[in-house]
C-alpha cells in the first residue's frame, strides 16, 4: 500500500450531541431518553461536522467516522451515512469507517452492500472497519454477549467472501447467519476489496488481527498500554510469516494545535470533553457476562467490577491512574492521549510517542471532539495541515 | 469436581445421600449457595446436582448454545438411571430447563418441583415478565433476588481464583442460553400440557425477579400442579429458607410421588 510513504492522518469526530450534556449526570448512554435531543440543533450539528470533514479534502487530511448507539456522546449512529455523503462531496482523500459493528448487525450482506456502494461512489477511496463494539453497545443491539466474538468473525468472513465473489450466488449456512443466495451488487471498486481495519484495545485482540493481516486502530491506550499492543501485533505477524508494515498500525490522539501554546492547549481541552464523557455509563452496562473472557470476568469480580477497572485504565507515564472525568490537558499529554500546543509542541510530542511505541503508519487525529466549536475546529485542522503534516515524513 | 458423567462429558457437581434419585438443576448464579438445601435433601434422596455445561468448571461442548442442548443432555442422563423414576427439582433457570425436559419426555420422571422458575412468556410484547438482571443496577438486582442480600452474598474479594472463575462461568453460561429471548422460550407455553407428572410450584413470596403471580400463572398452566409460597424469601427460597423448602418437598413427595 503506502510502504515508505509518510504517515497518513485521518480526522475523526464522534459528532457529539453535547447540547444534552449539561442535563446528564450518571449516564450519557443506553438509557438516556432522546427527549434530550433537539432535532433542529442536531441538524445544524450534522451539517457543521460534515463541513469540517469536507474541508479535509482540501487540507490533505483523510476522513474517519465511527458509530455508537443510544448515546449523547456520539450522534453518528450509522457510520456509513456520513461516508455516503462524503463519498460525493470529497474527491481526493480516503474514507475510513471505523467502523461497522458487524457482530451486532443482523444482516452482514447489507453491510457488504453499503460498503461496496460507498467504495464505488468514491471511486475506490473506502477503508472499511469491522468493530466488535464497546460493551455499552450490547444492550442497544441486543446481541448475545457470550457469542459476540464468534458472530463478529463469521460476519467478517461472510462480508469479505460476498465482496470477492463475482460468479453468481453462493450458499452460506453458518452458525449465526444463513443465506440461500449471496450475490452482492455492486461489487467493490477496489480489488480484491477495500482495506480492512479493526480497533483493538488489548494485545489479545491485536494478535487476532495480526493473524489475518488486518490493520489495527488503537484508541485511548496511551503511553502505558500501546507498546505491548503494537509489539504483540508485530510478533504475531512475523510468526505467521508476514513482515508487519507501519501502515498496519494506527494510533488515535486528541490533537489541539494553536498559534500559541495556550491556544493549542485550549483547543485540546475542549476536545478532551470526549474522554471526560465517553465512559460515563450506568455500571450494569459496562461488562455484560461473556463480553470478556471468564478469566478476566473472575478478576473483575475480585477487584470491584468493570467500572473500577475502567477508572484505572488511563495512566500517566509513571503509572499513576488518571480520572477520565476530570482529566486535564497536561495529564492527557503526559498519558500520550493528547498532543497539544504549538505545531512544534505537537510534532515533538508525536515524535516522542512514535519512538516510544516503535512507530506506526496512521495517525487518527481527533481534531473535533466534545464542545470545541466550528471555527476552532477549522483553525485546528488547517494549522495542523500547514505546519505539522509536511513534517511527518521526518518520522521513522 | 465430582465428575458426573453424561453423554461423554464429565460435568462438575456433586452426588450425595442415599434413597430414590433426585436431580437438582441450578439457576444462573449463586450455585454454591445451594449446598445447605442439597445436604438437607440428601437425607431422603440420592441427590445429583450437576453444574450445567459451560458453568462452574463443567466443559462447554462444541456447538452447545441453547437450552434445548441442555434438555437433551439431561434426558440422556435420565435414560441411564437404573433406580426408578427421578424427582426433578429446578430453580430459576434450572426450572425452565426442567420444563424443557418434561415437555419432551416424562418417562423417567416421578414428579417435578419448580422453584421460582423462569422460561414462560405470559405477558404482552411490551410487558416484561422477568426482571432484566442485565439492565437493572446491581444493588436493585440483589434486593429483588434476596430478602436479606447481606446474609447470602459472598465477599467476592476473599474468594479464591478457582471459585471466582466458576462464578464467572456460571453467569456467562446463563447469558449464552438465556440472553435472547430473555430467559424464556416463546414456544414452550403451548406444550406445558405435556408435563404429565405431579408438580409442586414453590415460590419465594418476596421474589422481585419473577413475582409469585407469575408462579401462580405457571402453576395454572400445568396439568397437575399445586402452588406453595415460601415466606421471607426472594428468588432463591431454597438458599434463604432451605429447611422450609426441603420440608415442602418432603411433604409433596410423601403424598404425590409414584415410586
Amino acid at each position: 500500500m503506502n510502504r515508505g510513504q509518510a504517515m497518513k492522518v485521518w480526522h475523526f469526530s464522534e459528532m457529539a450531541y453535547h447540547p444534552a450534556w449539561p442535563q446528564l449526570d450518571q449516564s450519557y448512554r443506553v438509557t438516556v431518553p432522546n427527549r434530550f435531543y433537539d432535532p433542529k440543533i442536531g441538524a445544524d450539528l450534522y451539517h457543521r461536522y460534515l463541513d469540517e470533514w469536507a474541508l479535509c479534502d482540501e487540507l490533505g487530511i483523510n476522513i474517519m467516522t465511527n458509530e455508537h448507539h443510544a448515546t449523547a456522546t456520539c450522534s453518528d449512529s450509522v457510520c456509513t451515512i456520513p461516508m455516503a455523503i462524503l463519498a460525493r462531496e470529497t474527491k481526493k482523500v480516503r474514507l475510513l469507517a471505523l467502523g461497522m459493528p458487524v457482530g451486532n448487525r443482523n444482516d452482514p450482506i447489507r453491510v457488504a452492500e453499503e460498503y461496496s456502494m460507498i467504495d464505488v461512489i468514491s471511486r475506490g477511496r473506502l477503508e472499511m472497519g469491522f468493530v466488535k463494539g464497546v460493551p455499552f453497545e450490547i444492550s442497544p443491539a441486543n446481541t448475545n454477549p457470550a457469542e459476540l466474538g464468534e458472530r463478529f468473525w463469521e460476519a467478517h468472513d461472510l462480508i469479505l467472501k460476498a465482496m470477492t465473489s463475482h460468479d453468481g450466488p453462493f450458499n452460506w449456512e453458518g452458525t449465526h447467519f444463513q443465506y440461500r443466495s449471496v450475490n452482492v451488487w455492486p461489487r467493490p471498486y477496489q480489488e480484491p476489496h477495500p482495506p480492512v481495519w479493526t480497533p483493538v484495545g488489548s494485545p489479545g485482540s491485536a494478535i487476532e488481527a495480526a493473524a489475518r493481516g488486518i490493520t489495527i486502530g488503537v484508541l485511548n491506550t496511551g503511553w502505558a498500554r500501546t507498546p505491548a499492543i503494537f509489539a504483540a501485533y508485530r510478533n504475531k505477524a512475523r510468526e505467521v510469516g508476514r513482515e508487519p508494515r507501519p501502515d498496519q498500525l494506527a494510533y488515535m490522539a486528541l490533537i489541539g494545535v494553536g498559534n500559541t501554546r495556550e491556544e493549542g492547549r485550549r483547543r485540546a481541552d475542549q476536545i478532551l470533553d470526549y474522554s471526560r464523557t465517553s465512559g460515563i455509563v450506568a455500571p450494569q452496562f459496562a461488562n455484560p457476562p461473556g463480553y470478556v473472557s471468564a478469566q478476566a470476568a473472575a478478576q473483575l469480580l475480585k477487584t470491584g467490577g468493570a467500572m473500577a477497572a475502567r477508572a484505572t485504565r488511563v495512566q500517566t507515564r509513571d503509572g499513576r491512574p488518571i480520572t477520565p472525568r476530570t482529566m486535564t490537558v497536561e495529564e492527557a499529554i503526559d498519558a500520550g492521549l493528547s498532543f497539544a500546543g504549538t505545531p512544534d509542541d505537537v510534532f515533538d510530542q508525536l515524535r516522542a510517542f512514535y519512538d516510544h511505541v516503535g512507530g506506526f503508519g496512521h495517525l487518527l487525529m481527533m481534531g473535533q471532539g466534545g464542545r470545541i466549536g466550528h471555527e476552532d475546529t477549522v483553525a485546528n485542522l488547517t494549522l495542523f495541515s500547514k505546519e505539522v503534516l509536511p513534517r511527518l515524513a521526518e518520522l521513522g | 469436581m465430582a465428575g458426573i458423567e453424561i453423554g461423554g462429558y464429565s460435568l462438575d457437581g456433586s452426588v450425595a445421600g442415599a434413597g430414590p434419585p433426585l436431580l437438582f438443576l441450578h439457576g444462573g448464579d449463586y450455585v454454591a449457595q445451594n449446598a445447605p438445601i442439597l445436604g438437607r435433601l440428601a437425607r431422603h434422596w440420592q441427590v445429583t446436582a450437576p453444574r450445567h455445561p459451560g458453568s462452574g468448571h463443567s466443559p462447554l461442548p462444541d456447538g452447545f448454545r441453547t437450552i434445548h442442548d441442555l434438555a437433551y443432555l439431561y434426558l440422556d442422563w435420565l435414560d441411564q438411571q437404573p433406580d426408578g423414576p427421578v424427582l426433578l427439582v429446578g430453580s430459576s433457570f434450572g426450572g425452565w430447563l426442567a420444563l424443557e425436559i418434561c415437555v419432551r419426555s416424562v418417562a423417567k420422571i416421578a414428579a417435578l418441583v419448580l422453584i421460582d422458575s423462569l422460561g414462560i412468556k405470559f405477558g404482552g410484547r411490551e410487558e416484561r415478565d422477568i426482571a432484566d438482571v442485565y439492565a437493572l443496577p446491581e444493588d436493585e438486582v440483589r434486593r429483588r433476588t434476596f430478602v436479606d442480600p447481606a446474609r447470602v452474598l459472598p465477599d467476592y474479594a476473599t474468594l479464591g481464583d478457582d471459585e471466582l472463575l466458576a462464578i464467572a462461568r456460571d453467569r456467562q453460561a446463563a447469558t449464552l442460553y438465556g440472553w435472547r429471548p430473555y430467559m424464556h422460550d416463546p414456544g414452550l407455553r403451548r406444550w406445558l400440557h405435556r408435563v404429565r407428572v405431579p408438580a409442586l410450584v414453590l415460590w419465594g413470596e418476596n421474589d422481585g425477579i419473577v413475582t409469585p403471580d407469575y408462579g401462580r400463572r405457571l402453576c395454572a398452566a400445568l396439568p397437575n400442579a399445586r402452588f406453595e409460597a415460601i415466606a421471607q424469601s426472594g428468588h432463591y427460597p431454597q438458599i434463604e429458607r432451605p429447611d422450609a423448602v426441603a420440608a415442602a418437598i418432603e411433604r409433596f413427595a410423601a403424598t404425590e410421588v409414584r415410586r
